[in-house]
């Protein structure tokens, strides 16, 4: 995997997948525009940079360890014989041991069907014993960590809806063929795409925390260093990779760091104010836009190592947070990003 | 400028070598796109592509009607019935692992597949999260596309012209007897554990870069394709490093049929250029492992040289059109386009099977068993139903292809004198609320305007709205009544949507005063009968029409010549916004389910 370090340039969508492993609750990023700019090369390099995460050992839902003394609580909370033994088996046998592993990155490829999205019937022991057994799917296997999505925009509108139901509920439900299972499914949702290939829906684009425009870098000596590392890398992947090792460490303490302050940064009412006003004035509806914007500024301010969230934290991700918000316009030729950021520079000068 | 004549193929291009670079390094060259139609030429092309790669390796043609069960696989269900276990079948990018995939009329490939074959090469593995069976296999592929698009069309999705290094221009192809022979496997072969350890000094990987910029192309995937690719040739010379006409090769090789503008300072050439070098690559670009040549910097001659070698490979007709400048508008075109392909798999051909939610759709009777197969003994062991086979609801699939079809709304505009006089700018403004109104429902739209001798395609079938309202303001008027022309020019357009799969619907701005003939003769008799026969065939071709009469009061030709295309009449003065926008929606409505 190209490490998360060595990517050259794209500093927005960069920030935007810290700060959403910051504070999962920001509600994901889109990261829409040109080919071949490593849209997918970053989001999938995140899960060798994030900080390890406890879990039980083999839980198929990545859930936490009890805290001391208390018993590991079954994630699942099947309604069927065979699904409530399968999962006893593993409570009682051995007490649940805690384990390290990688945050959850789990790409959903081209081509998945609803049933191992959702989890479905184990076709195998179905078939082999003749027994129900709920076999979880991605979802599940991204419980607590990411999910990515390439190609969002070719995504079929049933599977988006589900997505986005699960993703805004936390939790998957699965009624099927006498099979009820409901587990937790707390996952970053990200996705990525050409618009030329296909909008995505208006309704869906602000269901995402996050938008990030991906462009091509035009500048001679940064299209140099981007093509002269990948070259290093396909040459000699581990080399490559060990020699950003150190830089990656670097930034992921960084993170983890930030991850136990973010809830400790305050944020004073003249902040609050200024946000509520960036949104007002560019007409985005509802509270969730302003929800993001403090979240975002907040987790950009742990990051910075801040006690406090400062206007310039706000200002940092403020287009990524809003530009997919504003009511679209056909017929203005000024492009979100640059309407979001006319009215940053009107509230916030330069 | 010294513009060489249509460049006649040079040595570079021949399908001998293009066919051992890919065998060479298939993982980061992706394939190659042969532009032309069928010809016993292409054939032997292919053949020739295919004969540096081993017996052994698979090859499959894939059709464009390909659907995800046949290309990514699935559940096998007479294995599965038998096994009495779950049993995958193998999809073509699977079973093709290591080999060739040929792609007939790729330029007609759904966008779905697109992505599917895209991801396959980005990653050179599939990952299956498909009925009930989760699994990565290995999937290397090479890919021969074959673009048939003819001139006006859409060729092969810009997705995958990205992902394959080279194109091979049947136009532009020597003559097969001077072809080089193939090269055997065994040399191949040596060459490739060669391929990764060849050096590429720094100043040729920034003059790659710079003639990659100079002709416009964006994307970074090309150098790097680039940089592979001299490699390739290099490890084929039994070099240990890559020399410069490598790099002109590999650029001729890669650039030429990516290129989207002339280089800027092709011929002007300040001396002073040279002094100025590019500023200096970010801090720790010295760190990286790539740096094994002090001389950072390309001589202005090599990269002027570089810059040759591409104008020299450029394919026939590119040259004038960049010259011209008019490639770019070409290219946005095609992205237009882009949206046909992908809405195209929502209708015509099946798309496979979706669950049934509510009722409705026809069953697809395959997947329904498929869905229902494994589940088989349990149900026997707890249902006491009769019959073989027992199947519930919840295995119900029902074909795909239902969904919606895109619809594409033609605006054909007057803009005659006499319509000028009438309130062309009240047209416009009424074709500026219909455009709202398209975009809440994501259709796309096209803009044709007719006026002196003739109509005029403003805008292709796009969905950039602002780009419409754009060539809309700038419309000028006057001229007479060529109204004949305009409802051809719709008709023509119409079918070329429909012919993509989609539907269409026009709405005509008119005030009817015809007086130019088809052949752009001036008279009023004519001009009518004219644009009565046209009516008529837009009659005939079922496409819903819409007449907005923009004169003052309502003319009777405009509400005959409504009647003659069987379309709704809807005169302007009465027409406030709401109302026109009720008209479209209903036009539109006709659209959808006419066809």
């Amino acid at each position: 995997m190209f490490p998360f370090t060595a990517v050259v340039g794209q500093e927005e969508l960069k920030l935007a997948l810290i700060a959403c492993a910051i504070d999962p609750s920001i509600g994901g990023v889109l990261a829409f525009g040109d080919r071949g700019t490593g849209k997918s090369t970053i989001v999938r390099s995140l899960a060798a940079l994030l900080p390890p995460i406890d879990v039980v050992a083999g839980d198929p839902y990545n859930l936490p360890p009890a805290p001391a003394g208390g018993q590991a609580k079954s994630g699942a909370k099947a309604s069927t014989k065979a699904t409530a033994k399968a999962n006893a088996k593993s409570a009682v046998g051995t007490p649940p041991r805690a384990i390290k592993i990688p945050v959850p990155v789990v790409d959903l490829p081209l081509g998945a069907t609803e049933d191992r999205i959702v989890g479905a019937l184990d076709l195998e022991r179905a078939l082999t014993q003749g027994i129900k057994t709920f076999e979880p799917g991605l979802l599940a296997r991204a419980n607590r960590g990411f999910l990515y999505i390439d190609e969002v925009n070719l995504l079929e509108d049933h599977l988006v809806d589900l997505l986005l139901d699960v993703a805004a509920s936390g939790e998957n439900v699965v009624e099927r063929e006498g099979l009820s299972v409901r587990h937790p499914a707390r996952f970053v949702l990200i996705g990525s795409g050409n618009p030329e290939e296909g909008e995505l829906r208006p309704q869906l684009l602000d269901r995402f925390g996050l938008s990030v425009e991906v462009r091509t870098p035009t500048d001679l000596p940064t299209r140099i260093e981007v093509v002269k590392r990948r070259d290093a890398y396909e040459r000699d992947p581990a080399g490559f990779t060990a020699h950003w090792e150190k830089e990656t460490a670097k930034l992921r303490t960084r993170i983890a760091k930030a991850q136990e302050r973010v809830h400790d940064v305050a944020s004073d009412d003249a902040l609050l104010e200024t946000a509520a006003k960036l949104c007002q004035q560019l007409g985005t509806d509802g509270l969730r836009a302003e929800l993001t914007l403090l979240r975002v500024a907040r987790a950009v301010a742990a990051y910075a190592g801040a006690k406090k969230v400062e206007l310039s934290h706000l200002r940092q991700l403020a287009p990524a947070a809003l530009r997919h918000r504003l009511r679209r316009d056909p017929l203005d030729e000024a492009s979100a990003s640059s309407r979001v950021e006319r009215a940053i520079q009107e509230l916030l000068g330069t | 400028m010294n513009a060489p004549a249509a460049p006649s193929a040079t040595p570079d291009q021949s399908p001998a070598l293009i066919a051992a670079l890919l065998a060479l390094d298939p993982a980061r060259l992706g394939g190659v796109v042969i532009a032309g139609p069928y010809s016993h030429l292409r054939d032997a092309c292919i053949e020739h592509l295919l004969a540096a790669w081993p017996e052994s390796a698979p090859r499959r043609r894939l059709p464009v009607t390909t659907t995800d069960d046949r290309l990514l696989g699935g559940l096998d269900l007479a294995a599965t019935l038998a096994a009495g276990r779950p049993v995958l079948e193998t999809g073509v990018l699977g079973a093709t692992h290591g080999g060739v995939i040929i792609v007939p009329m790729a330029e007609r490939m759904p966008t779905l597949i697109v992505s599917r074959l895209a991801a396959a090469l980005d990653s050179g593995s599939l990952r299956l999260e498909r009925d009930g069976v989760s699994t990565t296999l290995p999937a290397r592929v090479a890919l021969i596309a074959l673009d048939e698009a003819r001139d006006d069309e859409a060729g092969l999705a810009p997705a995958l012209t990205e992902r394959l290094a080279f194109c091979i221009n049947m136009d532009a192809l020597a003559p097969q007897d001077k072809w080089p022979e193939p090269l055997d496997a065994h040399s191949l072969g040596r060459a490739r554990t060669r391929l990764a350890n060849i050096r590429v000094p720094v100043s040729h990987l920034v003059a790659l870069n710079e003639a990659a910029l100079a002709y416009g192309i964006d994307s970074l995937r090309a150098p790097l394709m680039a940089v592979w690719t001299a490699r390739a040739l290099a490890a084929l010379e039994e070099a240990d490093t890559v020399d410069e006409s490598h790099i002109a090769q590999a650029a001729a090789l890669v650039f030429s049929h990516r290129a989207t503008r002339m280089p800027a300072v092709a011929e002007a050439e300040p001396p002073d250029d040279a002094a100025e070098p590019p500023a200096p690559p970010p801090e720790s670009a010295s760190d990286t492992e790539a740096t094994e040549d002090n001389q950072a910097e390309p001589t202005a001659d090599e990269t002027e040289r570089l810059l040759e070698a591409v104008r020299a490979a450029l394919p026939p007709g590119l040259l004038a059109a960049l010259a011209a400048g008019n490639l770019r508008s070409r290219q946005r075109g095609a992205e237009g386009r882009a949206g046909t392909r992908q809405r195209s798999p929502t209708h015509g051909r099946s798309l496979g099977a979706t669950r049934m939610t509510g009722r409705g759709g026809r069953v697809h009777v395959l997947a329904t068993l498929r869905e229902a197969a494994p589940r088989q003994a349990l149900r026997r062991s707890t249902q006491a139903t009769a019959g073989k086979i027992r199947i519930t609801r919840d295995d119900l699939r029902v074909h795909r292809f239902e969904s919606r079809r895109a619809l594409v709304t033609v605006f054909v505009v007057d803009a005659s004198g006499s319509s000028a006089l009438h309130r062309l700018a009240e047209a416009k403004g009424a074709v500026e609320l219909l455009l709202a109104d398209c975009y809440v429902r994501r259709d796309r739209v096209a803009l044709i305007a007719f006026r002196g001798s003739g109509a005029e395609m403003l805008l292709p079938p796009t969905r950039a709205l602002a780009r419409a309202r754009r060539s809309l303001a700038g419309l000028p008027g006057g001229g007479g009544t060529p109204l004949a022309a305009g409802l051809d020019a719709a008709l023509d357009v119409c079918e070329r949507v429909q012919r993509a799969g989609d539907r269409s619907a026009i709405v005509l701005l008119t005030d009817g005063r015809a007086n130019i003939a088809r052949d752009g003769a001036p008279g009023r008799e004519r001009a009518e009968a004219d644009a009565r026969a046209s009516a008529r065939n837009l009659r005939a071709a079922g496409i819903p029409t819409l007449l907005v009469d923009t004169s003052p009061r309502p003319q009777p030709f405009a509400l005959a010549l409504a009647a003659e295309i069987d379309g709704l009449y809807l005169p302007l003065p009465h027409a406030d916004a709401r109302l026109l926008n009720q008209a479209v929606r209903a036009t539109a409505q006709d659209g959808r389910t006419r066809s």
